[in-house]
C-alpha cells in the first residue's frame, strides 16, 4: 500500500541529453494516491511504458526522484520495491503448473508452505483459476495466462502497487470486458494502488477513476474521464479522447470575431475578453463533434457549411462538413435528419473551447494554463 | 470413408520414390546383400543367412569398440552440453564484444576434421607441442602416444574444443529469443539467478538443446577422422572407435561380409538411439496436449 510520488522526474535514454527531444519523459511532478485506480493513457511512443518502468524500478530515471510513502526508492531495486507488474504479453513460467506459478513469488520469499497454499487458493478463487491449478501453465489460453501473471502480484501481501502495461493487448475482444471487470473487482477488494497503461481510451475510462493523459513525454491532463471529455486542457487531449476527436480549427482574432479561414464566428464579450489576453499566441478553436448542431434553418449565429459525406455507424452517424477551409465532423443520433441542400452549423457557446499554443485558455483565470 | 480411386496419382509420387531409391535404399540394399552372403569372387557367392551377424555380435573386438564408442559419446555429451550452455550464458548480449565472441566461437566449427586432428596431434605432443610440453613441465607425466588414459582424454578434449561452440551458438540464439519481459517479471517475483535459469532459460532452451544433443550424439557416435589422425586408434586399441574398426575390417582385411553385417547393426544403433531420444522428448509434449484435450 503506497502513495507514489514523482518529484521533478525526467528521463532520457541518451547518456548526455542536450535537447528536449532527447528526453523520453519531460520533467514532471505527479502523485498517485494510495488505493487509486489510475490509467496512463497516450499514443504509442509517448513515454507511458517508460514512466511505468521507472515506477517499478526496471528503468532508473536520469533526473528527479520517485518516492513511495515519502521514502525515496531511486536506489532500491525492483525486487525490493514491493511492486507487481503485468506485462503486455503474459509472462508465465512454462515448465510449472498454474499452482506453482502463483506460488513462485512466495517461495522466492521463503514463506511457509502452509501459508502459500492458503494464499494461492484464495487468489485462484478470485481469478477463477481454481479448476486448473494443477495444469501446466503453457497450454492455457492468453486470458488465463494473463490472469496468472496478475495472480503472481496478488499473492504477495507486501505489494504496494500493481502496474499494468497494456495487459489486454493479446486478449480476445469478447474476453476483454470480463478481465477488466475482474480488475475492478480486485481493486475494490484489495485497495491496492493500480496504474494501468493503455492507448485505448475506452479501456482507460472503464478501468480508472482518474486518467493521466500523456503526450510527448508529458502528462498533459490528469482528471476524470468526464473532465477529459468535456474540458480538455490541451488540443491533444481533445483530439485523442473521443471518437472522433475534437474539431480543432486554427483561428485569428479580428474586430468581427474569430476568423476561421474565411468564415467569421461571432464572439460574445466573455469570449472576447478571454482571447484578448492571448492574442499573440497561435489560437485554436475547439469543439467536440457531439456538441456541434446541424440544421437546415439559418439563424443569427449559424454558419453556412456544405455537407461532404455521412458515415452511418448503426447507433449514430458521423457527418463531415466543410466550413470554409475547415473540415468538421459532427456526431448525430440515428434518427436526426441531415439537411439535403443548405446546411448551417451552430456552436453552443458553453462547448466552444479556445486554445493558445495548444493549451486551454482557462475561463476563470483568463490566461493559458501552463503545465 | 470414401476414397477417390485415381491410379494416375502414383506417377506423381514416382520421382520422389526413384530419388529415395537411388540415394538411400539401393545402396543400403547392396550392403544388406553382402551381409547375408559369403563372397569369394564374382562367380562364387554363398548365402549364409544371419551367420555374419552372429559372428560380428560375438566378436570381442567389436564389442570393445562399441563400449568405447558409447563411453566416448556419453562423455562428450556430458561435457559439451553443460559447458555450451554455460558459455552461452556468459556471452555478452550486445555490442562489439558480442560479434567478436560469435566469430571466435565459430572458428573451430569451420576447421576440417582432419585438420583438427593434425592440430591436436602437434599441439598435444609431449616433446614439441605447447599443451603436452606445458603439462609435462608442470611435473605431470603426459604422453598420448603411450598412455591410454592420456590418449583418451586428449581425444575427448579435442572433441570438446571442436564442438562445444555448436552447443554454445545454438543456446545463444535460444537465449536471445527470450523476451525481456520474462527477466523483468522474474525480477519482480524476486527470483534468484538459479531460479531464472531453471524456470525461464532452461525451458526456453529445450528446443535448441534437442537439436544440439541429437547432432552431437550422431556425430560423435560416427567419429572417424580426428582420432584416426591424432592417435591412429592407439595406443593399442584404446581409442579405436566403431567406424575405425569397421574400416579396418572392410578395407584392411577385406572381410566384406562381416563388415556389411556390422554396418547394418551400426546404422540400426544410431537410428534406435536417435529415435528413442526424439520420441522421449516429443512424448513429453504429447502428454501435455493429451491433458489439455482431456480437460477442454
Amino acid at each position: 500500500m503506497a502513495e507514489i510520488r514523482l518529484k521533478n522526474l525526467a528521463h532520457s535514454y541518451a547518456t548526455d541529453p542536450e535537447h528536449t527531444t532527447d528526453y523520453a519523459i519531460h520533467e514532471m511532478n505527479h502523485v498517485w494516491e494510495q488505493g487509486g485506480a489510475y490509467a496512463l493513457l497516450g499514443p504509442s511512443g509517448c513515454g507511458k511504458s517508460t514512466l511505468l518502468n521507472i515506477i517499478s524500478g526496471l528503468v532508473i530515471p536520469s533526473h528527479g526522484s520517485v518516492t513511495f510513502d515519502g521514502v525515496e526508492v531511486n536506489d532500491i531495486s525492483t525486487q525490493d520495491r514491493n511492486i507487481a507488474q503485468v506485462f503486455q504479453f503474459p509472462v508465465i513460467y512454462d515448465s510449472m503448473t498454474v499452482y506453482d506459478n502463483l506460488a513462485f513469488p512466495l517461495r522466492n520469499m521463503k514463506v511457509l508452505e502452509s501459508e502459500i497454499d492458503a494464499k494461492v487458493r484464495e487468489v485462484a478463487d478470485i481469478l477463477e483459476l481454481s479448476d486448473i491449478l494443477q495444469r501446466k501453465a503453457n497450454n492455457l489460453s492468453a486470458d488465463q495466462k494473463q490472469k496468472i501473471s496478475m495472480g503472481r502480484g496478488l499473492v504477495r501481501d507486501d505489494v504496494s502497487a500493481i502496474l499494468f502495461d497494456e495487459p489486454l493487448t493479446v486478449i480476445d475482444p469478447n474476453l476483454k470486458w470480463k478481465l477488466r471487470r475482474k480488475l475492478k473487482q480486485i481493486h475494490e477488494r484489495y485497495n491496492i494502488t493500480m496504474v494501468y497503461v493503455t492507448h485505448d481510451q475506452l479501456e482507460a475510462s472503464t478501468f480508472a477513476d482518474k486518467i493521466a493523459l500523456m503526450y510527448e513525454g508529458k502528462i498533459v491532463q490528469f482528471g476524470t474521464p468526464r473532465e477529459l471529455f468535456e474540458n480538455p486542457n490541451h488540443t491533444f487531449v481533445g483530439y485523442f479522447i473521443g471518437s472522433p476527436g475534437m474539431n480543432l480549427l486554427k483561428m485569428t482574432l479580428s474586430e468581427q470575431g474569430a476568423e476561421l479561414g474565411g468564415i467569421t464566428f461571432g464572439l460574445n464579450a466573455e469570449q472576447r475578453a478571454l482571447l484578448q489576453g492571448a492574442k499573440n499566441a497561435e489560437l485554436t478553436l475547439g469543439i467536440r463533434p457531439e456538441f456541434v448542431q446541424l440544421s437546415a434553418q439559418q439563424n443569427e449565429e449559424s454558419l453556412p457549411c456544405t455537407i461532404q459525406h455521412t458515415e452511418d455507424l448503426g447507433t449514430y452517424k458521423i457527418v463531415t462538413v466543410m466550413l470554409g477551409d475547415h473540415s468538421i465532423k459532427i456526431r448525430l443520433d440515428e434518427e436526426q435528419q441531415i439537411p439535403t441542400q443548405d446546411a448551417y452549423l451552430n456552436f453552443p457557446n458553453q462547448w466552444v473551447k479556445f486554445y493558445a499554443d495548444d493549451y486551454l485558455i482557462n475561463s476563470t483565470e483568463g490566461e493559458a494554463t501552463s503545465e | 470413408m470414401n476414397k477417390t480411386q485415381n491410379n494416375k496419382a502414383w506417377f506423381l509420387v514416382l520421382p520422389v520414390f526413384l530419388l529415395v531409391a537411388f540415394s538411400a535404399i539401393i545402396p543400403l540394399m547392396t550392403v544388406v546383400n553382402y551381409s547375408v552372403q559369403d563372397i569369394f569372387d564374382q562367380n562364387s557367392a554363398y548365402f549364409v543367412g544371419v551367420e555374419w551377424y552372429r559372428e560380428v555380435l560375438q566378436d570381442p573386438r567389436l564389442q570393445d569398440s562399441l563400449m568405447r564408442q558409447f563411453m566416448y559419446s556419453g562423455s562428450v555429451l556430458a561435457i559439451e552440453i553443460p559447458l555450451g550452455i554455460a558459455v552461452a550464458l556468459m556471452m555478452p548480449t550486445r555490442g562489439a564484444m558480442a560479434s567478436l565472441s560469435l566469430i571466435v566461437l565459430a572458428i573451430p566449427l569451420l576447421i576440417p576434421w582432419n585438420v583438427v586432428g593434425t592440430i591436436w596431434q602437434i599441439f598435444a605432443r609431449a616433446d614439441i607441442g605447447l599443451l603436452g610440453y606445458v603439462i609435462n613441465g608442470m611435473g605431470i607425466d603426459y604422453n598420448y602416444a603411450n598412455n591410454p588414459i592420456d590418449a583418451w582424454m586428449t581425444v575427448v578434449l579435442m572433441d570438446v574444443w571442436h564442438w562445444t561452440s555448436l552447443i554454445a551458438l545454438l543456446c545463444y540464439s535460444g537465449l536471445r529469443a527470450i523476451p525481456d519481459a520474462y527477466y523483468q517479471a522474474a525480477k519482480i517475483d524476486r527470483a534468484s539467478n538459479w531460479a531464472i535459469f531453471k524456470y525461464i532459460q532452461l525451458p526456453k532452451l529445450k528446443g535448441v538443446l534437442i537439436i544440439g544433443i541429437l547432432l552431437r550424439f550422431m556425430d560423435s557416435f560416427m567419429i572417424y577422422t580426428e582420432p584416426f589422425v591424432l592417435t591412429g586408434g592407439g595406443p593399442g586399441n584404446s581409442t579405436t572407435f566403431l567406424s575405425q574398426t569397421l574400416t579396418k575390417m572392410a578395407i584392411g582385411q577385406f572381410d566384406i561380409g562381416p563388415a556389411a553385417a556390422f554396418s547394418i547393426i551400426y546404422f540400426l544403433i544410431v537410428l534406435l538411439v536417435s529415435w528413442l531420444f526424439f520420441t522421449t522428448i516429443s512424448q513429453l509434449d504429447k502428454d501435455k496436449s493429451k491433458e489439455m484435450s482431456h480437460e477442454s
